[in-house]
């Protein structure tokens, strides 16, 4: 990479860095609680919007994993999502009525944040319907792999986004409060994922899963990204480009081996397609806060209101990351 | 007579007390050596609590950093403390604060007891061992390293570089070979006073203090001059990965470092409370030992290393994406492509299926979709038969469809029509058994009833796709298992060529083909490429074809005796 494009790329870091300051202007602090924050702290940060029903189980799982603390910027919910955060003694929220479009989709709020508290700490970064997992998860807690990725060096992992979904109309099962969601939503596309290079920032491009084998065949360039960074060893230098896909400095994107070797990587179970996904693939479509013009959601309209069934034949059911791990689709790397 | 324990601690004072707290329990005398670096609540609580028991000494502290001299001077230091301090010390074992005694201390001693002479220091050559870890092997004897390489890379590798290029070698002190292996070491009070006692030890300490890593040479080259008895191992369990650093143990270890049989393992997760309550508990006495394994352990921590390094065979996934060239294997198992196969003859699919047991497709790379075994429209992994999708990324879709079926042969049909991208990554991929019959694309245009005209063009742009994927396949640089023959070489004797095939897919035992598959009727066909030449579009890749065959050459290949055997 030649001194100019790397110049460029320090600019375009520094840009994100800006706005993210200027678009913390949005956000009001509902329920402060950062003066808890210890020096070893794991942090989870998330924006949602009208996940009021999915946040009991969320925050149930982290912190059973070993997060000390919740950042979570509240989108202008209307469900009670803001009040129910505001009581959990381990969550510090932020409100805020701004665009989520315009804030590229919630980043340069979660860019502020990460910028403020997460220096020099680990700090995971997902959504309200997204699950990490990691290798030997079920035995070892997450300050397990932090402090080995401390040990080795190194500053950022993997998670590929694992779209899950349920077998039948999506609409079959409700989901209630509190639920693990996997137990609706518990069956995955274990071997149609592609992936390409992304030269510009290091970072691999990675599609496939039931949305690009459902909803995108016949455009599959437009297929969601599913390549994820979401966890970090944050340094108020850092900043995401665009969602978690990729960050810069680029050499935080290189979470992957290129000599044939597999370094150690995890997952983040997507529990998108519950009960609940053609109500908000309705509102979403309504708001067109999504990305280019949220024609994904377009494309997810039109087939989940005839038939929503993801599930084919050769549907994977989920029984641990184990399975996950023989199947290829994360790696234990050295960590034994 | 006992066996005194230097503990090197540097963090996690909570778990070093504790383990200090289970040799002093044993009688074993401790000398604690703690980094100069450390400050704060933790150290003075931890220094509070343990400085009442008689057994326990603070040696003189020093600046400890990975590979510099610091751990040998903390060593050193903590050593002549104990061999002064304490009489009745036979025995010193060098310990950190994350190793963990997992056998009771009693059978530490007793086992020392019963090897009073014998010093546990494993010590190696460094011509003999391909253990280090970034190049410098015999270097670290022969340059200088006054940079830390953690803090001050740069200046590390450029020094290295200059010394290099200038071809600095480094005298070594008098009598002494060079050493090196695991820093934890377990020396007896004749040996470690030795060396420590050494008229020549400040010239040693000079030479050593500019070595790379010197913590895993010092005493091992120094027991070298002195012990009547060495073995080298050490008592430690440490594994290291493939970037040097040890291997952590977790709770999740328990069963296997119960079974280990090793004395002390090294290093313990500071949070694995439970290995922690287990080994440091008295009931750790009373447990009825397993059967020892050690052999397990190494098996894990070396899969470990060679899944960071090699990785699985063919598979491409979000932490392993090789460069071209590094796949160790372009895909997850052998597979066969047959072109022209399917066009030559009646029903060659189920004949393949039948006759070698394996998966066969059709056409995976046809124009319309991929037209998997059985008529399915999704394979296994959930892989759709959607032909977009699949040329958006051709060689990822192959890569997937092995690595989903590994431990299945795969066969498929190729040809002309289908998408071409993927040609040159079968052509170097060492797994793929490519047969071609050029020139059979023909075969399906000569029975088809479209206009003379547009067979004409058809014939034209297939001959020049074709000719095109030869031109790969033949590439010297292809890796395939590849064989190609004219159509018209085919069929004069097509048993031949499939037993070959058949042969080396293999998967049946070896026999003569008891059925063989149907040929398409050619009559007329040499007549049919006529009236193509005619047109003045010469199809060539057919091989030379007569416009009347001779009848009998079909007959001669049903008389050829293996065919037909009882």
């Amino acid at each position: 990479m030649g001194a100019w494009r790397s110049y460029r790329l320090r600019l375009q870091r520094k840009r994100w860095r800006v706005r993210a300051l200027r678009k913390s202007r949005e956000l009001t602090p509902v329920s402060d609680r950062t003066d808890q924050l210890r020096r070893s702290d794991i942090f989870v940060f998330c924006t949602a919007r009208n996940e009021a029903i999915r946040f009991p189980y969320f925050l149930k799982y982290y912190r059973d994993m070993g997060v000390n603390h919740f950042f979570i910027v509240d989108n202008d919910s209307t469900d009670g999502t803001l009040a129910y955060l505001a009581q959990q003694p381990d969550v510090s929220v932020w409100s805020t009525r701004g665009s989520y479009k315009r804030s590229r989709f919630g980043m340069d709020w979660i860019n502020y944040l990460l910028r403020k508290y997460a220096h020099g700490h680990w700090a995971l970064t997902v959504d309200p319907d997204e699950f990490f997992l990691y290798p030997f998860c079920d035995t070892r807690p997450l300050r397990a792999l932090t402090d080995w990725l401390d040990a080795s060096s190194i500053k950022s992992f993997s998670a590929m986004l694992l779209d899950m979904y349920p077998k039948g109309r999506m609409d079959a099962q409700p989901y209630q409060v509190g639920q693990n969601p996997l137990e609706i939503a518990s069956w995955f596309d274990s071997g149609n994922y592609t992936i390409s290079r992304n030269k510009r920032f290091g970072n691999l491009w990675i599609q496939g899963g039931p949305r690009a084998r459902v909803f995108f065949a016949d455009r599959p360039e437009r297929a969601p990204a599913l390549n994820k960074v979401p966890l970090v060893r944050w340094d108020k230098r850092y900043t995401y480009v665009s969602s978690t896909h990729m960050l810069l400095p680029r050499g935080l994107n290189l979470v992957y081996d290129e000599w044939g070797g597999e370094k150690a990587s995890g997952l983040l179970l997507h529990t998108k397609f519950l009960d609940t996904f053609s109500a908000k693939a309705a509102e979403e479509l309504e708001r067109k806060q999504h990305y280019a013009g949220s024609s994904e959601y377009l494309a997810y309209h039109a087939v989940v209101k005839d038939n929503p069934d993801l599930w084919c034949k050769w549907s994977e059911k989920y029984i641990n990351w184990r399975q996950l791990e023989i199947l290829g689709l994360m790696s234990k790397g050295n960590w034994a | 007579m006992t066996v005194g324990i230097i503990m090197l601690v540097h963090t996690a004072f909570d778990r070093a007390e504790q383990v200090a707290r289970h040799w002093l329990k044993a009688g074993c005398p401790i000398v604690i050596h703690v980094d100069q670096k450390v400050r704060g609540k933790a150290y003075e609580r931890f220094v509070i609590n343990l400085s009442d028991d008689p057994l326990v000494r603070f040696s003189t502290r020093h600046r400890c950093e990975w590979g510099s001299w610091g751990l040998v001077a903390a060593s050193q230091d903590a050593a002549e403390l104990m061999l002064a301090e304490f009489e009745g010390v036979r025995h010193v074992y060098l310990t950190s604060g994350s190793c963990m005694p997992l056998r009771p201390v009693e059978e530490l001693i007793a086992y020392l007891d019963e090897r009073p002479r014998t010093d546990f220091i494993e010590s190696a050559t460094t011509a003999d061992v391909p253990w280090t870890v970034g190049g410098l092997d015999g270097e670290r004897f022969q340059l200088f390293f006054p940079f830390s390489w953690r803090k001050q890379r740069y200046l590390f590798d450029r020094f290295v570089d200059i010394q290099r290029a200038l071809g600095v070698r480094r005298r070594l002190p008098q009598g002494i070979v060079p050493h090196m292996g695991s820093q934890w070491w377990c020396l007896t009070r004749q040996t470690l006073s030795a060396i420590l006692s050494d008229p020549d030890r400040r010239a040693f300490d000079r030479y050593f203090r500019r070595v790379w890593i010197p913590d895993e040479s010092y005493f091992q080259t120094l027991a070298r001059l002195y012990s009547t008895n060495i073995e080298s191992r050490s008592l430690t369990l440490s594994k290291f990965d493939f970037q040097g650093k040890p291997h952590i143990f977790y709770d999740d270890h328990l069963q296997l470092l119960r079974r280990s049989d090793c004395f002390v393992a090294r290093k313990v997760w500071p949070h694995a409370g439970r290995l922690y309550d287990v080994f440091l508990s008295d009931a750790a006495a009373q447990q009825n030992r397993q059967e020892p394994n050690p052999g397990k352990i190494d098996r894990i921590f070396a899969r470990a290393v060679d899944r960071r390094t090699r990785g699985r065979t063919g598979l491409y996934m979000q932490s392993r994406f090789p460069n071209w060239g590094w796949e160790n294997g372009v895909t997850a198992g052998k597979y066969s492509v047959f072109q022209g196969f399917s066009e030559l003859f009646r029903d060659f699919e189920g004949w393949l299926a039948r006759t070698t047991g394996t998966q066969v497709h059709g056409h995976l790379y046809g124009p319309d979709r991929a037209h998997f075994a059985g008529g399915q429209t999704v394979l296994n992994g959930a892989l759709p038969d959607n032909a977009a999708l699949r040329d958006a990324n051709p060689r990822a879709f192959l890569a997937n469809l092995l690595w989903n079926t590994r431990g299945e042969r795969q066969c498929f049909q190729y040809s002309p029509h289908d998408t071409p991208d993927v040609i040159w990554h079968i052509a170097r991929d060492p797994n793929a058994q490519v047969s071609v019959i050029s020139g059979a694309w023909a075969v399906p245009l000569f029975q088809s009833n479209a206009n003379f005209a547009d067979l004409r063009a058809e014939a034209a742009r297939l001959q020049k796709i074709e000719h095109g994927m030869l031109d790969q396949l033949r590439s010297p640089e292809a890796k395939a298992r590849i064989r190609i023959w004219t159509m018209a070489e085919f069929i004069e004797t097509p048993m031949e060529p499939l037993q070959v095939i058949i042969d080396e897919i293999g998967q049946r035992s070896p026999q003569r083909l008891a059925e063989a598959p149907v040929l398409q009727d050619l009559k007329g066909f040499g007549q049919f490429l006529q009236n193509l030449k005619n047109q003045g579009m010469h199809p060539y890749l057919m091989g030379d074809f007569p416009v009347e065959p001779e009848p009998k050459a079909a007959n001669q290949s049903r008389r050829r005796p293996y065919l037909v055997k009882k």
